[in-house]
């Protein structure tokens, strides 16, 4: 070998051995690498496996609220007066659409779809996101679900969905009673949300936003089930892993008489005025009429604003619940409650005559209080004030008492109160003092607003309900109740009674006070209205004041505006011996009470005594 | 001299090293395994990646029949012919989802890339193995020319994750040839201060938006940050064992992109979990060892460095693709090697594994 070529060969060697070198640090540097990248799966894998399992389950798992079935309610012989009826609607996920416009032409053949139904969807799509179904229509017959049904092919992206949706078969007769469910709102959503009850809404669309249904709101939703889902990327369902069926709503029956209540509205006819029915054993009451009424299905499924406004600017206001909400000056259907207090406080007693010149006079006053007979009616006792309503007897009484003294008595009667019935749409009417007057208008109590107040008028308003209310407490002789509408719910297997809410019970000194009251309003009852009743009845009538007749005018019926003519007013109850109804009945600018309450009360009383054929124990 | 090297063996006759064949096995038949499941069971895909298999097989066979001294003399001139038909692709490729990467030859659609994936480490290793090793500083100049063209061509398409792999199979050459620390150590810095001018003067905005959802996925989770956060969720709630074969319900549900393609080993993470990942990755380092001792027992400088080259450029698929799924890199598409779904990146490996089995069998057993 040459020199020259072992040099070389030495160079071989040595880049071999160079090589090698490398090669084992650059192994060295794919082995540390690879451990990188390991130490990075060891990381995910196992340090944050949970987090990772967790979101990989968020992914795959969608959990599909279902809603409960409402509750349905009954009236107290068990007609039902609120069901839930299947409901199909059209919908389309706009992004599964290609053509919206031309396909929505092509479904108007298949099922009637008017051009503003059209126009109304493509308004609606431009803020709706487009993977969210969107309501095509609405109340689908079966006829239009069948047709759909068959040519369901060519419309890819649209489905029918079925649901359940509250229906009252009696349209507007029991609406102020019952009220109804509408759409959920966003206030309603952030008042759910706030008493953390919005989860069990997750399925539920609607929502009880008035009287019964929404007093009774979470008795009758129920709870929702679940069910989940597996689901792909796309969110179409793979297969159901897990599902808990919901738990419907309770059923509840009212004390409501559905007979009475229609009754009460065929005699009403739609004319401004309220009846209240009160069973007095017990509270519970029996119709709850406010009319004119309207139709509360028409807000189950979303009322056109038209329809509202309409509702909202009608001159006789439909809106608002007369039983519970309209305050009316009692008049002379609470002069039982002022002789009662005269009885009572010894201002009066049974035999106490005065003489009634047809007005009475403020002593060393001139002006004149007018009895509404003009040449008044002689000598009047307590029963014979009641029973011919003589307004002197109780100018002159209320003047004696005092008004304070009035309100004091008149507050356990309910006066000025809210009753507690079990709707939210009550108001408390007014029942004044001297500290009430001071701070309402920040002005002194004068004598004269106390006469005012001896015959049920003036400041003194009352509900429908109050005037029921403090009448059954009348015939109830202090026994008293919370009026209230809820009988009995219907539990998973029994019917279970929701019981009374009885209150402290009212107790008179003298205790037969209450028999003088009663008898003279029985007399009233059997003296006019009920002379050929088959049942013993009391009763007293009002005839409020809309508007002030001045000192000397008469009173002329016929030549004033309809919208100032008198309230009429009744009170009544039978059977005298053992009270079983309880009445109020207003009705609003229809005149004298007795010419025009007296008959509606005289119906239902007969109605309500004498119809065996409900089968109900009377 | 031993007796058994005088008589080379039956696998020495057939140019075929049975060490690195096993490991290319394996990692095949765990692809099909994993692809069955990522694929959705689809028995047509699953031929078809068997077809490619098994041709891909047929030309490392072939190719490792091929003398490395045939390689070494046709290297520069393949490595031309490549720079003419990049430049081709540059004026006259096809545009496919916004890359201009393919030339359609009339009869087919070829990638240039592919074929100076290959011709380029070759043409370093020649290029570099003329002179005495270690390579003077005079000559590195050549070495960077030869380097850059290609690179910078297939940036420009454009094709990060290519650009990257031929780079870094040139860089390898010249790092297993014994350049000075100081060299290698001023190429990394020289690199690294380009990074800024590559962002701000290569980089189209989706390679900006892919480095910037690498740092933030969750910035944009159902935009950007998608593949990226739903791989790693796969890979994390595989856990240790994993959800089990044909059970990963990020892959069979479909919440993971590009699952039997780029994204394949988050379906591994998922259902084999860090078991089936350590399994996988000492597989890979088992190739890679035997490619590294290949290149070392290799008896020329070109030989050696050429081995070496193949078998780190493999790595950096490897390192790169997994290093992506699991969220270290930036998403560059480089496929899984020998696991993705997918032809071209297979037939290139596998004839790079040929080139390394010819080398290690075409050896002239000498005396010392």
């Amino acid at each position: 070998m040459s020199p020259r070529k072992r040099i070389t060969m030495n160079d071989h060697a040595a880049e071999a051995s160079l090589f090698k070198r490398r090669a084992l640090f650059t192994f060295l540097c794919v082995f540390v690498l690879l451990s990188l990248l390991l130490v990075n799966l060891y990381q995910l894998q196992i340090l944050s496996y949970k987090d990772y399992e967790t979101r990989s389950n968020d992914n795959r798992i969608r959990v599909v609220p279902v809603a409960p079935s409402r509750g349905l309610i009954y009236d107290r012989h068990g007609q039902l007066l609120a069901e839930n009826q299947p409901f199909f609607s059209l919908e389309m996920v706009p992004e599964k659409v290609s053509d919206i416009s031309g396909t929505l032409d092509k479904l108007s053949q298949v099922i009637s779809l008017s051009s503003d139904e059209k126009e109304t969807v493509i308004e609606a799509l431009k803020y709706h996101r487009r993977f969210k179904p969107l309501t095509i229509k609405n109340r689908l017959t079966e006829e239009q679900v069948a047709e759909f049904s068959v040519n369901q092919h060519q419309f890819p992206g649209f489905s029918i969905e079925a649901g359940l949706k509250r229906h009252y078969p009696y349209n507007g007769l029991m609406t102020h009673a019952l009220g109804y469910v509408g759409k959920i709102n966003s206030r309603d959503k952030s008042s759910l949300e706030r008493n953390n009850k919005w989860s069990n809404y997750a399925a539920t669309k609607d929502i009880g936003k008035q009287g019964i249904e929404k007093f009774y709101e979470s008795m009758l939703l129920g709870k929702p089930g679940h069910l989940e889902e597996e689901v792909n990327n796309r969110g179409r369902t793979i297969r159901t892993l897990k599902s808990e069926p919901p738990v419907p709503g309770q059923d509840i029956y009212l004390t409501l008489d559905l007979n009475l209540q229609k009754k009460a509205m065929e005699l009403l006819n739609g004319r401004r005025g309220s009846v209240v029915a009160i069973d007095p054993r017990d509270g519970g009451i029996l119709a709850l009429l406010s009319s004119p009424t309207y139709d509360p299905n028409q807000f189950v499924h979303g009322i056109s604003s038209k329809a509202y406004n309409e509702l909202l600017n009608s001159t006789s206001k439909p809106l608002i619940n007369r039983a519970t909400q309209g305050q009316y000056a009692p008049a002379s259907t609470v002069k039982p409650h002022l002789a009662l207090l005269g009885l009572e406080n010894k201002t009066v007693n049974r035999k106490t005559r005065i003489w009634d010149p047809g007005f009475w006079q403020i002593p060393g006053v001139e002006r004149k209080y007018r009895d509404w007979k003009r040449w008044g009616h002689g000598w009047v006792d307590v029963n014979s004030a009641i029973v011919s309503s003589c307004d002197t007897y109780f100018y002159d009484l209320a003047y004696k008492t005092g008004v304070d003294a009035i309100a004091n008595f008149m507050e356990p009667f309910g006066f000025g109160e809210r009753t507690g019935v079990d709707i939210f749409e009550e108001s408390a009417g007014i029942m004044p003092s001297k500290d009430w007057k001071r701070l309402r208008y920040n002005q002194p109590w004068y004598i004269g607003d106390t006469i005012s107040v001896g015959i049920g008028q003036g400041y003194w308003t009352t509900t429908p309900l109050q005037l029921a209310n403090a009448t059954a407490i009348l015939a109830n002789k202090g026994r008293r109740f919370v009026p209230h509408m809820l009988k009995s719910i219907q539990d998973q297997t029994a019917k279970i009674d929701s019981p009374a809410d009885e209150l402290a019970p009212i107790v008179l000194k003298d205790p037969k006070n209450w028999d003088i009251i009663n008898e003279a309003m029985r007399d009233t009852a059997h003296k006019s209205r009920f002379t050929d009743a088959k049942y013993t009845a009391a009763m007293k009538t009002g005839t409020a004041q809309v508007f002030s007749v001045a000192e000397d005018a008469k009173y002329d019926a016929d030549t004033i505006d309809e919208r100032l003519r008198d309230n009429a007013l009744i009170i009544a109850y039978a059977p005298y011996e053992n009270p079983k109804i309880v009445l109020a009945v207003v009705l609003e600018n229809a005149g004298w009470g007795g010419a025009n309450a007296g008959p509606v009360a005289r119906a239902l009383l007969d109605e309500y005594l004498l119809r065996d054929s409900w089968g109900d124990k009377k | 001299m031993s007796a058994h090297n005088n008589r080379p063996n039956i696998w020495q006759r057939l140019h075929i090293d049975l060490p690195l064949l096993i490991g290319l096995l394996a990692l095949m038949g765990f692809g099909l395994v994993v692809i069955y499941s990522a694929g959705g069971e689809d028995l047509a895909l699953m031929d078809r990646q068997l077809v490619r298999m098994g041709l891909s097989l047929v030309i490392m066979f072939a190719v490792a029949q091929i003398n490395p001294e045939i390689l070494r003399r046709w290297a520069f001139p393949i490595y031309i012919a490549g720079i003419i038909l990049l430049l081709g692709v540059h004026f006259f490729g096809e545009i496919n989802k916004g890359a201009q990467r393919w030339l359609n030859l009339g009869f087919m659609e070829f990638q240039p890339s592919e074929l100076i994936k290959l011709a380029f480490p070759i043409t370093m290793a020649w290029y570099i193995s003329k002179f005495p090793l270690p390579p003077k500083k005079r000559y590195l100049a050549g070495a960077i020319v030869i380097l850059l063209v290609p690179t910078l061509l297939i940036a420009k398409q454009p094709d990060l994750g290519t650009s990257i792999l031929v780079a870094a199979s040139g860089i390898f050459v010249l790092f297993l040839s014994g350049m000075s620390w100081r060299i290698v150590g001023g190429c990394v810095g020289a690199v690294l201060a380009m990074l800024p001018a590559l962002w701000f003067f290569f980089m189209h905005d989706y390679q900006r938006t892919r480095v910037m959802t690498l740092l933030d996925p969750e910035k944009d989770p159902l935009g950007a940050g998608y593949h990226i956060i739903q791989s790693k969720i796969a890979i994390g709630s595989g856990g240790l064992w994993g959800k089990g074969w044909l059970d990963g319900t990020q892959s069979q549900l479909e919440f993971l992109p590009e699952r039997h393609t780029d994204f394949i080993f988050a379906v591994i993470g998922e259902e084999f979990g860090l078991i089936g990942s350590l399994l996988l990755l000492t597989l890979y380092l088992y190739v890679i060892g035997r490619g590294l001792v290949i290149a070392s027992r290799a008896q020329t400088s070109f030989a050696r460095l050429l081995a070496g080259s193949i078998t780190l450029t493999f790595f950096v698929y490897i390192f790169v693709n997994i290093g992506m799924v699991s969220g270290l890199l930036p998403v560059v598409g480089v496929p899984l090697p020998l696991i993705s779904y997918g032809g071209t990146s297979m037939l290139t490996l596998m004839t790079g594994f040929g080139i390394l089995m010819s080398i290690h069998t075409h050896r002239r057993f000498i005396d010392r």
